[in-house]
Parts: C-alpha cells; sequence; structure tokens
C-alpha cells in the first residue's frame, strides 16, 4: 500500500530539515577569519603540487564494472529466493535447478574474471 | 476508518521524533563510549572530565564543532563541498525507518507496531538507502580536490561497493526460509529461543554478511579510507567545524543501523526466552523494544572491541578477502541452502550443511590462493617491488 511510504517521507523530510539546519547553523554561528595559508589545499604542510584532477589507477574502474556485473546478478536472486520456499512444496527440483544454472553462469563469469586476474589488486 | 490516516500521521511524527533522538543520542552515547572503552581496553582512562564519568563529553565537542570557523577552501567545488555531508547524513537518517525495534504497543484502542514504517520490500529499502551513502564519501572526496581526499574517496567507494555483494548475498539464505522481504516478518518468523534465531541455520552468511558491515561502515580493520598514517583523514581531510562533525554523525549512524539490521536479521530481533510476551498490551512492547536495544548495544561494543584487536587490512589484502573468501562463501551458503532444504526439509541439516561446506570453500580458496608458484619478488617492468612481490619475499 503506498500509505505505508507515508512515514518514510515524513523522515526524509526530517533529515533533510537536519542536515540543512546543521549545515546553515554552523555557517552562522562560525567565526570567519579566513587567510591565505587555511584557504589552502591541506597537504600535511608540503607545498602542492599541482591539484587532485589527475588520473588514477583503471582498478578502481574494473571494481565498479564487476560491481555492476554481480550486483545485478544477485537483485535477480532476491525474487527467486523469496518464492523459493513456497515453489519447494509443489516442484522443488525446478526451482533449484533454475537456480544453479543461473548461479554456474554467474560462476563462470567469476572464474573468467578470477583467471583474467580482475579479482587480483597489486 | 475514517480516521486512520491521523492515527498513521501522528503516530509515526511521534515514532520519528523518538526513534531519531534515540539515534542521536546513541550516536553521542556511542563516542563517548569509542573513546571509555578504547582506554580501558588500552589500560588508560579516556575522556572523564566533563560531566560524570566524562559523559557530557560528547556535548562539549558537539557544541564546539557548532561554533568553530565553517571554512570554505578556494580549490574546491563548492555546491558538491557543502552537500557532500547531507548526502551522506540523510540516507543514514533515513535507513533507520524500516528497522523494527520492538512488538507493538497498544495506545487508546490502537495497536502501533514499534516500527517507522511496515513496507514489505524492507531488505530492498535497506540495500538501496545505505547504497546511496557512497555518493556522500565519493562527492565529498572529489570536491575537496585534495589528492588525500580523493585517494580516500576511491579507496572507501571501491571498498563499499565490493563488500555490499557479499552483504546483499548473505540475506539471501534468510530470505529463502523466510519468504519475506519485511523485516517484521523475518524477526517474527524466529522464534524467541537463541536456537531457533536465523544466526545457527546460516552461520558463514552470518560472518560474512557481519564482516561486510564493517567494510561498509569503514570501521577497522577496514578503514583504510581514512587510514590516518596514510591518508590523514582520507575523504574528509578537507572539511572543518559541522561538516566534519556529520561526517562523523553519519558513520556512527551506520554503525547503529547495520548492528540493529543484523539483530533483526540473525539475533532474532526483539525476541528472548519469551520475554517479550510478559506483561500487558503496553509492557510487552516497552519490554521487547528493551530487549532490542540491549542486544544492539552489545553489538555495537563488538565494533569497538574489534577495533582494538584487529590490525588494519592492506588494500590488496582488503580486496583479495572480499571478493575471494568472503563473495564464494556467501554464494555457496545459498546453494547448499537451496539444495538440503528441497531434499530434506530440514533447518538443523541445513544448519551443519551450511557451516561444513563453508570450510570445504574457504580450504580451497586458501590452498588456491597459498599453493599458486610464488613469483620472483622483483618482476615489474620498471623494477618496482609489487605488494604481491612482497608477499612472496615473507
Amino acid at each position: 500500500m503506498l500509505i505505508d511510504y507515508l512515514p518514510i517521507l515524513l523522515l526524509g523530510l526530517f533529515a533533510v530539515l537536519f542536515a540543512g539546519i546543521n549545515l546553515a547553523l554552523t555557517h552562522i554561528l562560525g567565526p570567519k577569519r579566513p587567510n591565505r595559508v587555511k584557504l589552502s589545499v591541506y597537504e600535511s604542510g608540503v607545498r602542492p603540487v599541482g591539484d587532485a584532477r589527475q588520473r588514477f589507477t583503471i582498478r578502481f574502474d574494473l571494481v565498479a564494472m564487476l560491481f555492476i556485473i554481480f550486483d545485478i546478478e544477485v537483485v535477480f536472486l532476491y525474487p527467486w529466493a523469496v518464492v523459493f520456499k513456497k515453489f519447494s512444496e509443489t516442484s522443488g527440483l525446478f526451482i533449484l535447478i533454475e537456480m544453479l544454472v543461473f548461479i554456474g553462469i554467474l560462476l563462470l563469469g567469476y572464474i573468467y574474471a578470477w583467471k583474467k586476474g580482475g579479482l587480483t589488486w597489486d | 476508518m475514517e480516521n486512520f490516516p491521523l492515527v498513521l500521521i501522528i503516530s509515526s511524527i511521534v515514532k520519528i521524533l523518538i526513534v531519531v533522538h534515540l539515534l542521536l543520542i546513541g550516536v553521542m552515547v556511542m563516542i563517548w563510549a569509542e573513546r571509555r572503552v578504547s582506554g580501558w581496553m588500552q589500560d588508560r582512562l579516556g575522556p572523564n572530565r566533563v560531566g560524570p564519568q566524562g559523559l557530557l563529553q560528547p556535548i562539549a565537542d558537539g557544541l564546539k564543532f557548532l561554533f568553530k570557523e565553517d571554512l570554505i577552501p578556494d580549490h574546491v567545488d563548492k555546491p558538491l563541498y557543502v552537500m557532500a555531508p547531507a548526502m551522506l547524513l540523510v540516507p543514514a537518517l533515513v535507513a533507520v525507518a524500516v528497522v523494527p525495534f520492538g512488538s507493538a504497543i497498544t495506545v487508546f484502542g490502537h495497536e502501533i507496531p514499534l516500527q517507522i514504517a511496515d513496507i514489505n520490500i524492507g531488505i530492498l529499502y535497506i540495500l538501496a538507502i545505505t547504497s546511496l551513502g557512497v555518493y556522500g564519501v565519493v562527492l565529498g572526496a572529489w570536491a575537496s580536490n585534495n589528492k588525500y581526499s580523493l585517494l580516500g574517496g576511491l579507496r572507501s567507494s571501491a571498498q563499499m561497493i565490493s563488500y555490499e555483494l557479499t552483504l546483499g548475498l548473505g540475506i539471501i539464505g534468510i530470505l529463502m526460509l523466510t519468504s519475506s522481504l519485511s523485516l517484521r516478518t523475518i524477526a517474527v518468523e524466529q522464534g524467541a529461543y537463541p536456537w531457533q534465531w536465523n544466526f545457527l541455520i546460516h552461520f558463514p552468511a552470518f560472518l560474512a554478511f557481519t564482516t561486510a558491515m564493517f567494510a561498509e561502515t569503514n570501521r577497522l580493520p577496514f578503514d583504510l579510507a581514512e587510514a590516518e598514517q596514510e591518508l590523514v583523514a582520507g575523504y574528509h581531510t578537507e572539511y572543518s567545524s559541522m561538516k566534519f562533525a556529520m561526517f562523523f554523525m553519519a558513520e556512527y549512524m551506520n554503525m547503529i543501523v547495520g548492528s540493529a539490521v543484523t539483530v533483526t536479521l540473525f539475533l532474532g530481533g526483539w525476541h528472548f526466552f519469551g520475554l517479550e510476551n510478559m506483561g500487558g498490551p503496553v509492557w510487552s512492547g516497552l519490554i521487547s523494544f528493551g530487549i532490542f536495544f540491549v542486544k544492539t548495544a552489545i553489538f555495537l561494543f563488538v565494533f569497538i572491541w574489534v577495533r582494538w584487536t584487529l590490525p588494519r587490512f592492506r588494500y590488496d589484502q582488503l580486496m583479495n578477502f572480499g571478493w575471494k573468501f568472503l563473495l564464494p562463501v556467501a554464494l555457496t551458503s545459498i546453494v547448499v541452502t537451496g539444495i538440503l532444504w528441497i531434499t530434506t526439509n530440514s533447518r538443523l541439516i541445513v544448519g551443519i550443511g551450511n557451516v561444513v561446506s563453508a570450510f570445504i570453500v574457504v580450504s580451497i580458496v586458501a590452498s588456491l590462493l597459498v599453493m599458486k608458484t610464488p613469483k620472483p619478488a622483483i618482476q615489474d617492468s620498471d623494477n618496482r617491488l609489487t605488494p604481491s612481490a612482497l608477499d612472496a619475499i615473507e
């Protein structure tokens, strides 16, 4: 029922308000004494070289892609898990083999990623 | 039935106010407890000056944060920099909505469940909302335009999404035997006695889920995002005043909500030897809330305990552990639960089978990792030592 979600909406409004008030209060209450050193990049007192908009290792991108693949697979398992018990009474073998095929394909991809070194972080 | 939405609105506003305040007080107590328990474990005192036993220390800290300079450095991306703490704090607060923190209280003839919203997709909601927290971390890190922040944010986001898989897979075993995504139903389905709770039936999944939760909340031994010796403070290096405190608050709120969810899913929710059914319609609700509270508090103590027991992982170890150990264990637990439930229909056998299969999987993976031929120490084209090369030397 849609009405069940009303409290979540209220809580969401409350949370946004709380975060907003915190941000506004500290902005109003705190002193304003900026200087050049305060406003510069913090790098443990060493003079910064270049800014942070630089290239970083491709591994992070690889992890993100692997995550998307596997997470979608996990999401597909949820509806199956919810109806599992109901089906297990009438056609248990069917639902079991369905899942085993699905996880088997997932496993193939997993082993391939492992063999290719996609899961290894050096 | 005409005044139903009115009762719903009033009761939910009351519940929201109570829960949010409990959460904020919980955060304060956790900050105090963290420092006091750390002190106790390291044989020192910890903060004990402000108020009795130093109990008012978090309030003093909070006030100080509020009155500190709200500095916005020149080099940051201003809108994102200001929004990032809120983007972390709001999901942390909103996630608590579906956690059932007690059975029900009857007030003026209305039975009011002790839960802000009992929606039938509770677990999906929790997973969806908690993963939104990654945005706060990664955008705050990027907007800071600081190398420490960027590295911390990248590490944190990669770690959070890697362990989210285990988090999601660890729950599926429970869903299979409960047939519901509602957290309240899952709590009710577990009986009053500890041997009926889910953590015994799905023990490997429970361990994997708990470990993944430690990683999700960026706690030691998985706190690489803010490894002080390497990255100053990680993604919140450039933050000051209340903005910094908001990152802090969100982290502790995530811990509290995570513990509450674990208690609901695996540790029987508000059940404890039938104690929750004693007393009248009001008292039983309050007692059940008390039981839930104590269980969550014990779990939070474990968070601090683990922090001072285990050293921090190295980043490659962290990724290996998540992808090569936890993921297969969680996946096996689903397959084994499915096969054994279909063939035997017995929770006992499913429980035993889960533990045995987890042992087999862990030993297979461990032998695969250990028995692979060690690389020569220097193998890189530019003659650098890589972490795995260091492993080989050891």
